[in-house]
């Protein structure tokens, strides 16, 4: 299955503001988005790190449970699950692989380590394996493809 | 005791596509072992050795049975009982 993560700039913005702000912890959140197969990350919902770690995430299970009715009461999705990796690269480790349980969602991993550059990449983790995807930054989803007949972009 | 299974997308496989399932059961325990009567291989995603997944999260209404008593924690008729994996990582 060939994917993208299509995401508006404002979004990955966020995703990296928060990821700083966290630092030397880890971050993490969600981008929901319309559960009608549009694959577009809508909603920035940063969520607090249970774990409060540099090398573990852990969503609140009371937050955990807050968030998904408050997208089954939007019809949303998790589109995005991100989260960072403070002193490591923006690959997902062996404990992301085992405990990815989304398989419709892009996986974003920010990388903080470097104090001026971040990295921000995208995978597809199903059943323990994973793929990378590339990510389309883009400034609004207007003028996103609609449908398999439009032309791409040049 | 009728209860409703909220179902997560990873497992909806397991209930041909069902978001929800109706169970029966006075405990989590009993709860789970109805649905697997009928849904064949779930019980398996959230209990090991007799205890729940560490990283399975299941809620009574609005309650993490992990403070309630884990798998004896009791359900009551109308109740909506919610599971969710965990959304969990890190470099470790």
């Amino acid at each position: 299955m060939f994917t993208v993560l299509r995401i508006r700039r404002d979004l990955v913005d966020a995703i990296v503001a928060h990821a700083r702000r966290d630092h030397p912890d880890e971050a993490c959140g969600v981008i929901a988005g319309p559960d009608d197969g549009s694959d577009r990350p809508e909603r920035f919902v940063p969520m607090v790190n249970a774990a409060r770690s540099p090398t573990f995430y852990e969503f609140d299970s009371g937050d955990l449970l807050k968030l998904y009715r408050e997208m089954d009461a939007n019809d949303e999705t998790p589109v995005v699950i991100y989260h960072s990796h403070t002193a490591t690269e923006a690959y997902p480790s062996r404990t992301d692989i085992k405990l990815a349980q989304e398989p419709f969602a892009h996986y974003v991993l920010v990388s903080t380590r470097d104090p001026e550059q971040h990295e921000f990449r995208s995978y597809r983790i199903v059943d323990g394996v994973v793929t990378e995807e590339p990510v389309e930054v883009v400034e609004s989803y207007m003028f996103a493809n609609t449908g398999s007949d439009d032309v791409p972009d040049a | 005791m009728a209860v409703t299974v909220s179902i997560p997308t990873i497992l909806r496989t397991h209930t041909g596509g069902e978001k929800s399932v109706e169970a029966s059961g006075k405990t989590v325990a009993e709860v789970i072992d109805d649905i697997e009567s009928r849904h064949s291989g779930l019980k398996a995603r959230l209990v090991k050795d007799e205890k729940l997944h560490r990283f399975v999260n299941v809620y009574v209404n609005d309650e993490d049975v992990r403070f309630a008593g884990g798998l004896d924690a009791e359900v009551s008729d109308g109740d909506t009982v919610t599971i969710l994996p965990a959304v969990a990582g890190g470099a470790r």
